[in-house]
Parts: structure tokens; sequence; C-alpha cells
């Protein structure tokens, strides 16, 4: 409260600190980058200029987002169904004792696979023309570390509200949804908020193997190979722009439910 | 008052019931106005019942390696309706474990619980009793009258019951203002004030609180304390009450339940009851009877031959008792 009120107090200070600071340091490094570009000739297949990746992103904007939509979707569907099936699962181990201790090295043996290396035996299951494969990559590298955070804040409940749960006879639902679910909230979106980043990377990096011509990391690989470098990197610009984009909805998304209602 | 409420109103039935006893007078000695007020609760309490009944229960800690700790040793107690106990003993002496106990929070090794005549685990299951820790233990994303009405949002009571039950218990602990506000947004001392009105909200006959002033500052206890003797007063409940604080035993308290540890078993019972509710108050903490009852407690938690028959007020122990805490 008080330090809202300090921010509304001098607003120009609150917004040059979290605003204007990063932009001129990012203006200074592009620069300073084009400079070193220009002023030691190297040469463009090593490090193209930002301004040459900056034409090249303008001039193909089209493409760049049109790549955007199909890395982006591939890793939306990953990072939802994920994240649900992590959730789920972890609320059945935290009420389910037994099941938790079958499906510990599962999940540790989940969380060690190279998940991204999956992607070319599910391009064959799947076949090579379906975005699926990408989606349950994505959705794989999702469901670990949402599983393992809500599992854990699931056991963050304090001995006096159990005791209170108790004392009320609430029935073992009754204290799952007002208590458990509640104290969990927290652990849940550190855990979507590792996920998000990591869906739209995942997705992306599963296209270097192969499947349909379209997204994000197909359209890196294949400038590259035709030695176009500076649209490549406009490409990467694209997928950073992308990955912004998630981990900022997943942080307005828990600002959103955490945020109290009149308070 | 044993009408036939439906549950939306049993609440507002309590609320005459309990200001028929306060009208009434003071609570123990008018035990029509008790029972008008154990029949108007949800808890359905039956009437010659004691409000607690423990025979020779025993708790016992398995460890590990076979390893053990007595925690209660053939403990025997009884409460009666209306009535306020004190438990007082050093750590360790298992009084909070004999709360427990009776909350059915755990279980004992051996003996008896009943409370209103059920068995401890019914009696819980009929929510016969309210419960305050010495943690306020309030949910922190919910409002404090939410927090207040979350045992009736549990136990399904109308959502327009349930608001007008919060207000009343807002206003009963003084802090109305506070109804829309969180829980961190108050000071300790307001955050258990909501705690105790959250263990009245059904109206129970039965009062469990396991020190719940034991962190709050002296003179915001003390404070807390007059409230919850008019509290008491106006709700006619039953109180078990742990802590070990000497003067707020004696302070609070028709009987002191002196108890010692390793095994924990109950050395004496004190009664005190220094005068009725309605007439205890600030006063009573700088007269006579307070300084010679809390000296009287303080002899024996010490071991010193107990000596209630012939109090030797006399005695420089008078002196003794000037210490408050």
């Amino acid at each position: 409260m008080t330090a809202e009120s300090r921010l509304v107090a001098r607003p120009g200070l609150g917004l040059a600190r979290t605003a204007l600071a990063p932009i001129v340091l990012g203006v200074v490094v592009v620069l300073l980058w084009q400079w070193a570009v220009t002023a030691l000739a190297i040469k463009p297949f090593i490090l193209p200029g930002p301004f040459a990746i900056g034409e090249q992103f303008t001039t193909n904007i089209g493409n760049v987002l049109q790549g955007m939509a199909v890395t982006g979707w591939n890793s939306l569907v990953g990072l939802v169904v994920g994240s649900v099936i992590g959730i789920v699962a972890a609320i059945i181990a935290a009420l389910i004792r037994v099941l938790d201790e079958i499906a510990a090295p599962i999940v540790a043996a989940l969380a060690v696979v190279p998940i991204v290396a999956l992607a070319p035996v599910l391009y064959t299951m799947f076949g090579a023309g379906a975005e699926t494969a990408r989606q349950i990559v994505a959705g794989l590298a999702v469901f670990v570390p949402v599983y393992f955070n809500t599992l854990r804040g699931l056991r963050q409940v304090r001995p006096v509200h159990r005791d209170l749960m108790r004392s009320y006879a609430a029935s073992r639902w009754q204290a799952t949804r007002t208590v458990t679910l509640p104290t969990a909230l927290p652990f849940v979106f550190t855990g979507l908020r590792i996920a998000s980043s990591l869906a739209v990377i995942s997705a992306l990096v599963a296209e270097y193997f192969g499947g349909p011509v379209g997204g994000l990391g197909r359209a890196i690989t294949s400038s590259a190979s035709s030695s176009n470098y500076g649209l490549a990197w406009a490409y990467v610009l694209g997928s950073i722009i992308l990955g912004l984009l998630f981990y900022c909805a997943a942080i307005g998304l828990e600002k959103l439910v955490t945020r109290r209602p009149g308070g | 008052m044993r009408s036939q409420s439906t549950e939306s109103e049993s609440s507002a039935t309590d609320a005459a019931a309990l200001r028929a006893t306060d009208a009434a007078g003071p609570r123990a000695t008018d035990a029509a106005a008790d029972d008008a007020v154990k029949n108007a609760t949800s808890s359905g309490a039956t009437d010659g019942h004691r409000a607690v009944d423990v025979q020779g229960v025993s708790r016992v800690f398995s460890g590990r390696k076979g390893a053990s700790v007595t925690a209660l040793d053939d403990v025997s107690l009884t409460v009666a309706p209306g009535e306020f106990v004190s438990l007082i003993g050093p750590s360790g002496c298992g009084k909070s474990t004999l709360l427990r106990l009776i909350a059915d929070l755990d279980e004992p090794t051996a003996g008896q619980i009943q409370v209103f005549g059920k068995t401890a685990r019914q009696a819980r299951i009929d929510q016969a009793y309210g419960i305050a820790f010495q943690q306020a233990g309030l949910l922190p994303w919910r409002t404090v009258s939410g927090n207040i009405d979350l045992p009736l949002e549990l136990h399904r009571v109308n959502k327009a019951a349930r608001k007008a039950r919060a207000a009343e218990l807002l206003e009963l602990v003084g802090l109305s203002d506070f109804a829309a506000h969180y829980p961190d947004q108050l000071s300790g001392g307001m955050q258990q004030r909501v705690a105790i009105a959250r263990s009245l909200a059904e109206s129970p006959s039965l009062l469990l609180m396991d020190e719940p002033f034991g962190a709050l500052d002296e003179m915001t206890r003390e404070r807390m304390q007059n409230e919850l003797v008019r509290i008491c007063g106006e709700t006619g409940a039953a109180v078990v009450f742990v802590t070990h604080s000497i003067p707020e035993a004696v302070f609070l308290a028709d009987r002191v339940v002196v108890m010692s540890p390793r095994p924990g078993r109950i050395r004496d019972i004190l009664s005190v009851k220094l005068g009725d509710t309605g007439e205890r108050g600030e006063n009573l903490r700088e007269e006579e009877s307070f300084f010679h009852a809390v000296s009287q407690v303080r002899e024996l938690l010490h071991g010193e031959s107990p000596n209630s028959e012939s109090p030797n007020s006399e005695s420089p122990n008078g002196v003794r008792g000037v210490e408050t805490r």
C-alpha cells in the first residue's frame, strides 16, 4: 500500500526507473554493436549489424508474424495441455500418497529426458505433416516444472490450518478447495512462469528436427542455410518477442488471479 | 427457546438467546439461560451433560526406536456447562495435548473423553465446540469477514445468514470497520480477535483456546482478556483455556487446573472464581483476592505443599503475587 502511494506521489521517477533506464541501456548496446560490426568489419555470417537485422525484420514482418503465429499456437497448445495435466496430476498425487510414490520415479525420469530429442520419433508417430509432435514436445516440457511446483505448493499447508479444517469436520475436497489449493497457488504460478518460456523454446527447437514448414524454427534454419543471415536473425528476434509475450502473459495471469478483489 | 428454527434462522435465534443470557444476569447462576443457549446451537447439546468429561486419559507418543514420551498420564477432568477452566503448567505438561484430545485433533492412548455426552469424535463432527489457537491461523487470501464465515460456509449456511452472523461477530469483537480488510493489514491482537470471532461463528457451547494470547504483548493481552470475559458473559459458553501465564489463568477462570510435566498430570485444581462476569473488570487485577489466588497457583506450580484450605494471606507470599507475568 505504501509502495503504491509512493509511486502515485512521484509517477515521473517511477516511470523513469522502470521504463526509461532499460530503454537507454538497450539503445546504447545496439549502437555499440552497430559500431563494432562496422568498425571491426565483422562478416555478416558471424554477426550482422543490428540495423541490417532490423531492416530484414521490417521488410519480412509478414513472414515473421506468420512464423510467430505457427510456433506460438504450438506453444500455447502445449502450455495449456501440459499445465492442466501437470496440475491435475499433482493434485491427485498430493491426495493419494501411494500414487505419488509410484509416480515419483517416472516423473523424475521424464524430467531428465531431453524432451526435444523425442521430436524425430514423434514426427514418425504422428506424421511429418502434422504439428502434433511439436505440441506434445512443448506439453511435455511444460508438464515437469508445473507438476513439481504444484506438488510442492500443495504440501505447504500450515499445521494450524490443517487442525482448523479437521475441527470443522471439513471433507477432504472442502479442505483441498478452501485451504490447500489457495496455499499452493503462488507455487503453481512459479511453475507456469518457468513453463511459459519453456513451451516456446521447446516448440521452436522441435521444428529443427523436421515437420511442416512455417514455424520460426524452420524459418531460422532455412534462412541460415541459404546464407541469409540477416533474415535468420530477424526470425530469432521474432522468437525472442514470442517468448517474452508468453512470459508476460503468465505474469499477467498471475496478477489477475492473485489480485484481491476490492483490496 | 426450543423452537423448531430452520438453519437460516438459527443464528438469529442464538443471538436472541445470547442477549437473554446477558439480561438474565451472571451466567453461572442462571442455568435456564445456559440451557437456552445450548439448545439454540446447531450442535444440539443435550441437557444434563457435562460440557467436557475426561476420564483416566493417557496419551503416549511413540518415538523412533521404541522411545516413547508420556504426554498425559491418567488425567481426569470435568467442565460444567458455562464454566471457564484454565489449564496451566510448564511446557511439556501436556496441557495443549489435553486440549487437542478434547477437540479430537488427536486421540488418547487410553481413557474416555466425552463432550456434551458424546464422544469427542462425534462432538467434533457435530461442531459442538469452537477453537482458537496461539497462531490466529487466518486464511490470508480471505477478508476478515470471509475468515469469520469460513466455518459457516463449510457447513453450507446460506449467504445472507452468513453475512449477518459475520457482521454480528465483528461487532462483538469490535472490528466492524475492518470487515473488508485482509489479515496481513491487521495487528496481531486484531488478528487474534478475528480468530476468536471465527471460533464463535456457530455459537458453540464450548470454546477451546490454546494460548490464544500467547504471542501478544502484555497490554494487548490484558485488553483481550477483558474482552474475552465480556464475550464469555454474552455467549454463556464453557471455556477450556490453555495458558502459561498465572495472572491470565486466575483472572479469566472459575477454576484453574495446575498441571505438572513428565509425565503430564493434574497436580491440583483451584477454585478461584473472583466474581461474576459482570463484575470482573480492570479493578480485579488490583484486588487482594487476585494476588492471593496468583500466589496460590504459583505455589502449586512450584511444587510447594498446596494449602488451599487455610491460605496464609498475612505472610509475605502475598507480595510475591505482584509480579504480573
